[in-house]
């Protein structure tokens, strides 16, 4: 059995949905004032590490790390109801994207797993 | 096996990657996924050779200056390395020709004897002075059909480069450059037929004019368009050039925009980015875009380009401080 990642196409996966998936935020007035002022391209490559390990695949994050890059976003008011609108897009870029249900709620699953950390609680 | 970064030597154990055996040395390379995702471990190869493999999903324009993911590379021969943000040696340079392009645009043109043929229409160069006062300018010409390098300087009051280009700066002169980077550049190895849309203001017009004639040097066939955003009519510079390029070229049109301009002139009269949205070529997933000029006006457009459906990948950008 392949893993998530190999299954939903590894890396040319990321780059299909990571433009889709950015383009939902930036339009979507909810999350789309976290993304002012930065740099499109470094704001890309983020993406693209968070899809990768959304997707299952190799990631060499710690929860430490994930919740020192949010903490600035945290201040500025980042909870509960954001997280819901990136799963959100992330399930609805990856149904654009032709991928089974299954295989999202996975993805929303693995998406999930670091909501704590994101949002700076103790896990 | 050895692998020579930023001039010192690192022995590779087998099978490691270039990452890992940076890393390993302790040498600080920023990286996050390890995965071939994030881009964040990109270098630069000076010389040597790197696999497709450690390439994929870059920009165009990074994998022709030989940018890489050091953590998709491990090496099948002995790798020379640099950061990929990291400074090129200054070469010398001397003052051909300095003019006026229009009340507040300087053209200034460098003979250098070093391999100015490296670089590419549209990237830039550290410019720096016997004073050490430096800036960065954008390269307006093909060095290597010319021999020389054309740099455009908008003249800002007070401005210390711009006060030694006036005053002291005379034909003869020595200066350093120091270069080039920069990945705004024409691309046209396998398709030459895409949509090209090139917007800048002010002096962001120096790198789309050498990435324009470039691009026609080397046969591209798609259309173009350039876009050269101005406040007012006489802020607008090589006019003339450009609608003498238009005429012989079919596929390459040029748009003049004057945010206070007047109906029924030469030029459009109105914001030059909504002049660029309006127009975008109806197959948006294969246009490239080029942009550059003042900072607000790059990150405006750009982020609008990409949600009207331009693909990120194809965007380069260069902003101006």
């Amino acid at each position: 059995m392949s893993s998530l990642y190999e299954q939903l196409g590894g890396r040319d996966a990321v780059n299909a949905a990571v433009d889709i998936f950015y383009r939902k935020m930036l339009v979507d007035s909810r999350v789309s004032g976290f993304f002012d002022n930065t740099d499109m391209d470094r704001q890309i490559d983020k993406q693209k590490a968070f899809l990768t390990m959304a997707f299952g695949g190799p990631n060499n994050y710690s929860g430490l790390d994930m919740a020192a890059a949010h903490k600035p976003l945290v201040d500025r008011g980042l909870n509960d109801m954001h997280v819901d609108v990136v799963v959100e897009h992330l399930a609805s870029t990856l149904r654009e994207l032709g991928v089974g249900e299954e295989q999202i709620a996975e993805v929303a699953r693995i998406a999930n797993s670091v909501r704590d950390q994101v949002l700076n609680r103790a896990a | 096996m050895k692998l020579t970064f930023e001039n010192r030597d690192y022995l590779l154990n087998p099978g490691e990657t270039v990452l890992d055996c940076l890393l390993r040395h302790e040498q600080a390379i920023s990286h996050s996924c390890q995965a071939g995702a994030c881009q964040s471990c990109m270098l630069r190869l000076v010389e040597g050779e790197v696999s497709d493999e450690a390439q994929i999903g870059l920009k165009d324009t990074l994998k022709v200056r030989g940018c890489f993911l050091s953590c998709q590379c491990v090496p099948e021969g002995e790798m020379k390395l640099v950061r990929a943000d990291g400074d090129d040696l200054c070469i010398e340079a001397a003052i051909q020709e300095k003019g006026y392009l229009n009340h507040n645009t300087m053209i200034l043109r460098l003979k250098s004897s070093a391999a100015i043929e490296e670089c590419k229409p549209g990237q830039y160069f550290t410019l720096i002075t016997p004073d050490n006062v430096d800036r960065c300018y954008s390269i307006a010409n093909d060095p290597s059909v010319d021999g020389f390098v054309e740099f455009h300087v908008r003249l800002i009051p007070n401005g210390a480069m711009c006060e030694w280009l006036k005053n002291t700066a005379q034909v003869g002169m020595s200066v350093k450059l120091r270069g080039p980077a920069g990945e705004c550049f024409y691309v046209g190895d396998q398709d030459k037929s895409y949509p090209l849309v090139l917007a800048g203001t002010g002096t962001g017009l120096a790198p789309l004019y050498g990435i324009v004639r470039d691009a026609l040097q080397q046969g591209h066939v798609g259309p173009m368009i350039l876009y050269h955003g101005a406040l007012v009519e006489k802020d607008l510079y090589l006019v003339a050039e450009l609608n003498a390029l238009a005429g012989q070229y079919k596929n390459f049109s040029y748009r003049p925009c004057v945010l206070r301009g007047e109906a029924g002139q030469f030029y459009t009269a109105g914001h030059i980015e909504d002049v660029v949205l309006q127009e975008l070529p109806e197959d948006k997933a294969a246009t490239r875009l080029y942009l550059c000029g003042a900072m607000e006006f790059v990150a405006s457009l750009r982020k609008k380009a990409f949600l009207h459906g331009l693909s990120s990948r194809l965007i380069c950008s260069d902003s101006f401080t």
